[in-house]
């Protein structure tokens, strides 16, 4: 059987195994209060429901991503020879990060993929850096209404979207830009400072276009820690930083946990950020991904390293939250 | 007390700075829209046009892609509202066992990076449909595939609005009417759906405008056609121009006035509400209230 086909086997005998389990409790754990699917919804509703999870759950995720593990298998063929004696499963598409045809190193891609993870943390710190002490604002310190227009605030500038965002940031760090013009308009500069060519802009880019999905598990997390304990432990004489340090940044950590991760996902995957603010000598790892597809055709060694990057990124992520000890479940909550 | 005035101080001047970072470049933008250089610049400001609106209206293949948005958009909503609404009520109701299983499945595409759901969505879609001559001539098409791969995350989206909306809705209700005589799709057109319908409507504003402004999901999925993001990143890339900068203001201007009219139709309906509770409370007390009264006038 092809290997292709086998993807479709594995989550029917997922299922199936479920079921026999649902069916074997029901049917040697009685338990009379208990009332099966049907019972609850009617028949019609119910089968639609299920059709219409089924569809989701099967369609759009597990078979998309599973049949892309298995493309990432492959070696790249022109559309002819797939399914031909040719098209065997190879570890070939994942070696060739690291090693290139001619038998060297790949050091382009290498550092693309460190670049990225590197950049991304560096972008996670310094959101959680400049959106904490708002989030400790609006969470203890500001009034009802104070918090109701900085929320607004918050929100408004993200109704432009992602990629007009970054033009904007780009119609201000050009060399041509509004930044450069003043600068050197004033005298304070002789010539303009190529900052997209010098990664600022990509770094802002990023902090900017996540900025959000930091402030709001902060605040959340935050918002419920009771005042009282803030006031103790001043009374008591703790200094500004220890009072975050020992008891507000303690108590929120699965809302950072939360923060940290999305925003360091968000950026490890980001395209457009990096696509319009990078600098020309910048490699993206989702730039390499994306050339891959539209410039290479190359649909398997691209299938192949988005699961490279996705797998760093999970188990970084893993790690992270093993090392300051939060439980993945807190965090997704 | 000293001390307190100075960290109040900074503490403005970090908020100033914050919403400064925030704001500046949307009113930066803003402006270039206005001014004449076809360079788009803020500094110095040479004088106020709107030609760059005109050019922007004349865009054919900005209009074309804000065409196929708004399609695509409203295709996103009729399979994502359906299927977050049936994932969010089998999730209150699975069997334990697989509920882990279930909820690491419907919350995946939430985690993974855009880039891999439109790579996967491609790939896999293009085999499935590659199968007979007739799906292929008519399903394999930019505009499908994005509305496929968009949908795969915005149904989670859905799924958690639900969810959060769900566990306040009282299972007492659904048993009475039950009990009254009421058929199972009775009880969830006349009693569920009421009380999900503000989760609804924020389900398809939420759902419609991520599928709107979705970039790197779609511009994998997009294959030959085109979405007004996708023309815009197209733009961007290639070099800039004030028509941008004005499409960014046309955005704005929309934005605010959806969220004023919002705001004014939700504060009518809070008073509504609020009114109708006050009517009832009144005929209330004037009810409980008329017997001890009574009683204390006799007393």
């Amino acid at each position: 059987m092809s290997s292709r086909a086998f993807v479709f086997i594995v989550p029917i005998v997922v299922i199936a195994v479920f079921w026999l389990m649902a069916r074997w409790e029901a049917r040697f754990h009685k338990d009379a209060s208990h009332k099966g699917f049907f019972e609850r919804n009617g028949k019609v509703l119910g089968i639609a429901f299920i059709l219409l999870v089924a569809f989701w759950a099967l369609f759009l995720v597990v078979l998309p991503y599973l049949y892309m593990v298995v493309e990432s298998f492959h070696p790249t063929l022109p559309p002819m020879k797939r399914g031909g004696p040719e098209d065997v499963l190879t570890f070939r598409q994942y070696e060739s990060l690291v090693v290139l045809p001619t038998g060297g190193t790949n050091w382009t891609h290498i550092n693309a993929f460190f670049f990225s993870i590197i950049a991304s943390m560096a972008v996670t710190a310094l959101n959680f850096a400049i959106c904490y002490p708002l989030a400790y604002y609006m969470a203890q310190v500001g009034t009802a209404q104070k918090v109701r227009l900085i929320l607004l605030g918050l929100i408004v500038p993200y109704w432009v979207n992602e990629i007009l965002r970054a033009f904007s940031l780009r119609l201000l760090l050009a060399s041509k830009g509004l930044i450069n013009n003043i600068l050197v308009g004033i005298g304070i500069l002789d010539t303009p400072i190529d900052f997209l060519g010098n990664n600022v802009g990509l770094y802002v880019g990023l902090s900017y276009a996540y900025l959000l999905v930091m402030i709001f598990p902060l605040y959340n997390a935050i918002e419920s820690l009771d005042k009282n304990q803030v006031e103790a432990a001043r009374d008591l004489g703790a200094p500004w930083w220890r009072i975050h340090k020992d008891i507000v940044i303690p108590y929120a950590k699965p809302g950072i946990a939360s923060g940290c991760t999305m925003v360091f996902m968000f950026s490890a995957g980001a395209l457009a950020a990096p696509l319009f603010l990078g600098g020309p000598r910048t490699l993206w790892f989702t730039s390499v991904i994306y050339n891959f597809f539209f410039q290479a055709f190359n649909w398997a060694r691209g299938s192949a390293y988005a699961f490279i990057l996705l797998f760093a990124c999970i188990a970084l992520v893993m790690l992270m939250l093993r090392l300051f000890k939060v439980s993945l479940g807190e965090t997704i909550k | 007390m000293k001390s307190k005035h100075v960290m109040k101080a900074m503490l403005g001047f970090y908020i100033l700075l914050f919403f400064g970072y925030l704001f500046g470049p949307i009113i930066v933008m803003s402006i270039t829209a206005f001014n004449t250089p076809s360079y788009p610049q803020a500094y110095p400001f040479e004088s106020f046009t709107t030609d760059w609106f005109v050019k922007l209206w004349n865009d054919r293949a900005m209009m074309d892609g804000l065409t196929n948005s708004i399609i695509i958009g409203i295709a996103v909503v009729t399979i994502s509202v359906p299927v977050g609404l049936a994932a969010a009520i089998i999730m209150s109701q699975i069997y334990h066992r697989a509920r882990s299983l279930y909820y690491l499945v419907t919350i995946s595409p939430l985690l993974t990076p855009g880039v891999i759901i439109g790579i996967s969505t491609v790939i896999f879609w293009k085999d499935v449909l590659g199968l007979t001559e007739v799906t292929k001539a008519v399903f394999y098409k930019g505009m499908v595939l994005a509305t496929l791969g968009q949908s795969s995350f915005i149904s989670a989206y859905v799924l958690l609005i639900f969810m959060a909306r769900l566990t306040r809705f009282d299972r007492a209700q659904e048993e009475a009417a039950l009990d009254l005589g009421a058929s199972h799709p009775q009880v969830f057109w006349h009693i569920l759906l009421p009380f999900l319908k503000p989760a609804i409507v924020s389900a398809i504003v939420i759902a419609f405008l991520s599928s709107f402004e979705n970039y790197n999901t779609t511009t994998f999925a997009i294959l030959a056609d085109r979405t007004l993001v996708t023309v815009l990143a197209g733009q961007v890339r290639q070099g800039t121009t004030p028509a941008l900068s004005a499409l960014a203001v046309v955005i704005i201007g929309i934005s605010l006035i959806g969220a004023i009219s919002y705001e004014v139709l939700k504060r009518r309906e809070q008073a509504r509400a609020e009114a109708a509770q006050l009517r009832a409370k009144l005929a209330e007390q004037a009810e409980v209230g008329a017997a001890p009264e009574l009683a204390t006038q006799a007393g």
